[in-house]
């Protein structure tokens, strides 16, 4: 992760200063109101508060006022560092975002004007604020591109490392899957016109900072679920310390008020309650230091879920493009004959593929004069290209073949239906050609000139270093990943293989995809893809998580929950790690928080009632002082232990995928086992500081 | 010693060996699998299908299962009031015994249709045979219904998202005819040939050695003690219950009474690992609840065989162990294993007086009831640990990094509302209401004066465990309270009203809802639930939410007590 722009310091101090600040705003009953366990303790905060105002006054039956303005300091301590908590996350999430859109702050935009407006094509500069959704600039070499938009017009070079921290330029063009532009970057080269695609202040960025800022966070499922079961135990308790009042009458053992709010506070979940919210923005804001702008709390929730990943093959598993390796002539075709053709079929194939067969063959597609040429697109349906000549070619110069041509290149199937539709034969030794190459990774491509096989060009692909270990990580964590790619069955089995990938699909249509999804979705997963083009949009809509390129079409960025800044097809298989960690940090703290139980019954019960059942002694197994000290103590652990815990809150528990059940035993063993024995130490420990006093 | 302990470890060991297949037969009865008494059963069942216009074929949403529940518990509510309230002038009545008033039948109907059987008259002379038979009936019924509930939440536990979960009458009526009736026959012709009496004559009489004449009670009692045990319904034909040398004569009775205690409760986690396909999930809830019961047994055991502390420091020997208010046939071992074995189940039928053990051991006994799912009562046992299964999923499947899942089904919001309210219900109805007896008790001691025979800490223990064993519709006493007073009867009656139905709803309303839900396959990221892992986190959240909530309370009595006597 060190390419991503991320400050990993924990508490830089100006955040830690606007922290602070918004602790005490947070302390507002009307805030804290969301967070039931918190919100009680304010409650019990502002008896205690009442208490203390009755001693002075005059109350004698409550104790030592110093004890109890203490209590009342550390019950307000408990609430701060909670608020501070959740501050910090906040204040950490917003500065990333705002890093993020200060590179697209105004900048200067060149607004084009429709016709009639002012009169035809004309430009004028406005500051990038006013611009709005529709609006059509233009930028040049050197230019900072205002706003997110769409190219439609030009195509230009363009360094994206303001935003992605990836320093090599990239080129945008119009039409395509690579036609968008973020505001910030900044035009390398050439000139494009850009049509604006969102309104001023609803960029996902925007969005974004807003989650994190709490104005429009939602509570994600799982976590109102936890505060469901956290609210529980807050009310178990109030019943436990409620029903000790009439107990102590029976039993003629005065309990002071202190005594009766700290064990409520100490018993409630706290430290889960108090870092709860911090745990949620936390893992949205490790989203965005991973430069993945997610849409929702609940889509970084979805990822740790996640049991299929869709990986295109192309740029996730292997290197860029394939590359043509080898022209294989069918027999009794001349090899020269066969490049020749190769190349002809390749000249208007804009494809790397394409490319790499006009430089296997090393000719020069410019000496090439066409008479009555046209193109044959490559489509999904033929799955082939080529060309039409009308008349003779001319090559260098010099007298090439004669007559009509009709040059088809393409998927061998293919190029075999159109060449037994001519009434001719596909031969044989061709047929094991092609299952040669394929069933060793390469893919073969057929070529046939009017209806007659010629040969097989054989392109392979790189396997990028490092996928299998991936793949393997992600088997481990129990998600399934499955390889896109337009390849024959044949390759595609190779290349999976080869990869380590589970499952593949083979000649992929845009439909085989969504179809793919909702079978697996059919069958109760969870499934994430990344897309880029408008033709991926249903899909990555379709899809529980869809992480969109932000190279990517309008279209696919809206349909997805997430967007990737860096384009980069991997980033899935981090996005389900900060799921996971989301979800852990979650139960672990949960665990830690209710573990501590333990050791605070057996702090307090005992010093409530050793004053007047001397036999309880026996159960202050602590050995604390005084009873006034062993409820400071258990107090002042059970504030400490919010701050203590804030830097694992923010930065997540460490997900090491080793298999549920063994990720389950080291957790509780860590934070359940430690959770019942750390406080017994801490209490302890802090209880022969207190006694000094009490 | 070494004897006691042994008859201990056997009596166990065999219920276990006898559990496993039992534990089969049953996952076939719910099944509707072919077993060996379909002939016999097949003729029987129609019978009550026809009478009762039952179609068992038409399965039922969780929704009107619950409904059904509630209606059929209606009408035995209202037939046994009006028995209990007008039997004096009924039939079977040779002794002449009166009808019981308002509150009272209100208590002993509510304690009989809740499976609770807390008893708050005696055998002998607060009912007539024809009142012990409609108890005895109810026996029947509400155990047969807890099992009906519990073969619900199977069914839901195990398909794939569905509705319909099976017909609730024919599980009813399958697990009166099936299960609970043959194995009652068993039972009740083991205890007729070891002496218990069955007859519908009145009062016998002899003359004593000394020349008095002596009365003694009998009845249609050996039927009437098979079902109390096997059912965890716990009430006795006599008032002293098992320990009465009628209905328990030696110490062969005693062991066929106890192991029918948590016969069927322990079978029933073998049933849901046959009707799952998951035995080893069954094999770890099955090893939860035995290591909860070990931690409540072994030391119970211990202090009751090391004798009363109290009396030891007379300079008294007790090589046997504590012997107040129990039995020579049974000793304390048994007499422990006795309480430990009737506390955990819910049953609540005693061979010894509760009230007499060591304190520790009162408090194990309390503690039994408190978590009441360490085995449990039949059915609902596992409905209760079915509530803690589903938060330690949510807390564990956290932790592995998944949005908590159970069986395939996803846990969320709605569901965990249902099990924080169940988990929290107990607690609250316990601690609660023993408050109110407190603060009565504190704030006028001479009113209440009756109510308890030994103020203190023993006091307060005896008032804790009579709400403890309401709430967990155990039915035991500690005795020595002054129970059959309108406070008793109208509070404990609402307790275990409230304390039967709410834990029966909640999880078959849960296991209704995921059985709905999209079944999503278990992958290498899935936690597991049938692993030892999963079990100790299991345990844990029982001891942490069901025990811990009360060790303020429990420290004030049994605990308190324990250490006041050293």
């Amino acid at each position: 992760m060190t390419k991503y722009n991320n400050s990993n310091k924990l508490f830089e101090p100006r955040l830690v200063r606007e922290a602070l600040r918004q602790s005490f705003v947070k302390l507002n009953p009307t805030i804290l109101f969301r967070n039931p366990v918190m919100f009680t303790v304010e409650i019990g905060t502002v008896i205690m508060l009442g208490v203390c105002i009755r001693i002075m006054a005059g109350e004698k039956s409550q104790g030592a006022l110093v004890y109890n303005i203490l209590i009342f300091v550390i019950l307000l301590f408990t609430l701060l560092f909670a608020n501070f908590a959740e501050a910090i996350a906040e204040a950490r999430g917003k500065a990333q975002a705002d890093s993020l859109r200060k590179t697209r702050e105004d900048t200067p935009a060149r607004k084009v004007f429709a016709v009639g407006e002012i009169y035809v094509g004309e430009v004028k500069v406005i500051p990038s604020s006013q611009l709005r959704k529709g609006d059509v600039f233009l930028a040049e070499a050197g230019d900072t591109i205002p706003m997110d938009g769409e190219i439609i017009e030009g195509l230009a070079t363009i360094d994206e490392s303001a935003i992605t921290g990836e320093s090599a330029p990239v080129i945008r063009e119009a039409g395509g899957d690579k036609s968008s532009v973020t505001g910030g970057t900044k035009v390398l080269s050439d000139r494009i016109k850009v049509k604006v695609t969102t309104q001023p202040g609803e960029s996902f960025l925007d969005k974004m900072i807003a989650l994190v800022e709490g104005a429009s966070r939602q509570k994600t499922p799982n976590e109102i679920a936890l505060t469901i079961l956290l609210a529980g135990f807050t009310l178990i308790f109030v019943i436990v310390c409620v029903t000790l009042k009439p107990f102590g009458d029976y039993s003629n053992t005065p309990i002071t008020i202190a005594a009766f709010i700290s064990l409520f506070v100490c018993l409630i979940p706290t430290t889960i309650g108090g870092l709860l919210s911090a745990i949620g923005i936390a893992g949205m804001d490790r989203a965005l230091r991973a430069n993945v702008i997610t849409k929702s709390g609940k889509a970084v929730e979805t990822a740790g879920d996640l049991d299929t990943l869709l990986l295109d093959k192309t740029g996730t598993i292997t290197i860029g493009n394939r590359k043509a390796t080898n022209f294989w002539p069918g027999e009794g075709v001349e090899e020269a004959d066969f490049i020749e053709a190769c190349v002809l079929a390749s000249l208007a194939d804009e494809t790397p593929e394409g490319k790499s067969i006009i430089e296997l063959a090393k000719a020069n597609p410019h000496t090439y004069a066409l008479k009555d040429a046209r193109f044959v697109a490559f489509t999904a349906e033929t799955r082939c290209s080529g060309i039409d000549l009308g008349g003779p070619t001319v090559v260098d110069g010099g007298a090439g073949s004669n007559g009509a041509q009709r040059i088809r290149k393409g998927a061998a199937d293919a190029i075999k239906k159109i060449v037994n539709r001519e009434g001719n034969i596909f031969p044989v030794s061709m047929e094991n050609r092609v299952m040669e190459i394929a069933s060793n990774g390469g893919t073969p491509l057929a070529v046939s000139r009017n209806g007659q096989a010629l040969g097989v060009i054989e392109l392979q692909d790189i396997i990028k270093p490092g996928i299998q270990e991936r793949f393997q990580r992600l088997r481990k964590m129990g998600v399934k990943t499955v390889m896109v790619t337009g390849d024959n069955p044949l390759t595609a089995k190779y290349i999976a293989e080869k990869a380590g990938v589970d499952d593949y699909i083979a000649e992929a249509k845009p439909e085989d995809k969504m179809n793919y999804i909702r079978r697996e979705q059919q069958g109760g997963k969870l499934v994430a893809m990344m897309g880029d083009g408008t033709n991926d949009a249903p899909a990555l809509a379709q899809a529980d998580v869809g992480v969109a390129m932000n190279s990517g079409t309008q279209a696919a960025k809206e349909a997805g929950n997430m967007v990737d800044l860096d384009n980069d097809p991997t980033k899935l298989i981090e996005i389900v790690e900060i799921g996971k960690q989301l979800l852990m940090t979650r139960g672990t703290l949960t665990t830690f928080s209710i573990a501590n139980d333990v050791a605070k019954y057996f702090a307090i019960v005992p010093a409530l009632f050793i004053a007047s059942i001397p036999g309880l002694r026996a159960l202050n197994i602590m050995q604390l002082h005084t009873p006034e000290s062993a409820i400071l103590s258990a107090v002042i652990f059970n504030a400490l232990i919010i701050p203590l815990l804030i830097p694992l809150a923010l930065k997540g528990i460490a997900y090491k995928p080793i298999g549920a059940s063994a990720l389950l035993r080291r957790n509780l063993l860590i934070y359940g086992v430690g959770g019942v024995i750390v406080p017994f130490i801490g209490i302890k420990l802090i209880d022969l500081v207190v006694s000094v006093w009490f | 010693m070494n004897t006691q302990l042994m008859g201990v470890v056997a009596m166990y060991l065999l219920t276990v060996l006898l559990a496993i297949p039992l534990g089969k037969y049953i996952g076939k009865v719910y099944m509707d699998e072919k077993t060996w008494a379909d002939r016999l059963f097949n003729p029987v069942d129609r019978i009550f299908y026809r009478l009762g216009g039952i179609r068992p074929d038409r399965e039922m949403n969780w929704k009107q299962h619950l409904a059904a529940l509630l209606t059929i518990n209606l009408v035995w509510f209202l037939l046994s009031m009006l028995v209990l309230m007008n039997m004096s002038w009924m039939p079977l009545n040779p002794d002449g015994n009166p009808s019981m008033s308002a509150d009272l039948a209100f208590n002993t109907t509510v304690s009989f249709v809740s499976n609770t059987n807390l008893q708050h008259y005696s055998g002998e002379t607060g009912v007539s045979y024809l009142g012990q038979l409609v108890l005895m009936l109810f026996q029947f019924i509400s155990a047969g219904a807890g099992m009906a509930v519990c073969a619900v939440v199977f069914q839901a536990m195990k398909e794939r998202t569905t509705e319909k979960l099976g017909n609730f009458y024919a599980f009813f009526v399958r697990s009166c005819t099936r299960i609970l009736l043959p194995l009652s026959v068993v039972v009740a012709l083991l205890l007729l040939f070891s002496g218990t009496p069955m007859t519908f004559k009145g009062k016998d009489t002899y003359i004593s050695l000394q020349g008095d004449t002596v009365h003694v009670s009998r009845g249609p009692v050996a039927a009437m003690v098979a079902i109390k045990q096997l059912g965890t319904n716990g009430g006795g034909f006599f008032g002293a219950n098992s320990a009465q040398p009628l209905e328990n004569p030696g110490y062969f009775t005693n062991m066929v009474e106890d192991i029918s205690i948590i016969l069927i409760p322990i079978a029933l986690v073998f049933a849901l690992g046959y009707i799952l396909r998951r035995r080893r999930f069954a094999w770890v809830v099955f090893g939860v609840m035995t290591a909860g019961f070990l931690c409540l047994l072994i030391p119970a055991v211990h202090y009751e065989t090391k004798g009363n502390p109290a009396i030891s420091t007379l300079g008294v020997t007790q090589p046997w162990g504590s012997m107040e208010g129990k039995e020579v046939r049974f000793g304390p071992a048994a007499s422990a294993y006795w309480g430990i074995t009737t506390t955990v189940t819910s049953n609540g039928s005693v061979n010894a007086m509760h009230d007499s053990m060591t304190p520790l051991t009162g408090m194990f006994a309390l503690g039994g009831m408190m978590v009441n799912s360490f085995y449990g009562g039949v059915g609902v046992g596992f409905l209760n640990f079915y509530i803690f299964i589903i938060i330690a999923v949510f807390i564990s499947g956290l932790m592995v990094g998944r949005t908590p899942e159970f069986l395939g089904k996803k846990i969320e919001a709605k569901e965990m509302k249902i099990a924080t309210i169940i988990a929290l219900l107990h607690t609250l109805l316990i601690l609660s209401f023993t408050a109110l007896s407190s603060y009565l008790y504190a704030h006028d001691p001479k009113g209440n004066a009756g109510w308890l025979n030994n103020p203190g800490f023993h006091g307060f223990s005896e008032m804790l465990y009579e709400y403890t064993s309401s709430s967990a519709n155990n039915g035991s006493g500690f005795e020595g309270l002054g129970d059959g007073v309108p406070f008793w009867n109208i509070t404990c009656g609402i307790v275990m009203l409230l304390s039967r139905f709410l834990p029966i709803i909640g999880p078959v309303a849960i296991a209704g809802i995921l059985a709905r839900k999209k079944y999503i396959p278990e992958s290498a990221g899935t936690l597991k639930t049938d692993t030892g892992t999963f079990g100790v986190m299991t345990f844990a959240v029982i001891i942490i939410v069901a025990a811990l909530s009360f060790f303020p309370a429990l420290a004030l009595g049994p605990i308190a007590e324990f250490f006041s006597m050293k």
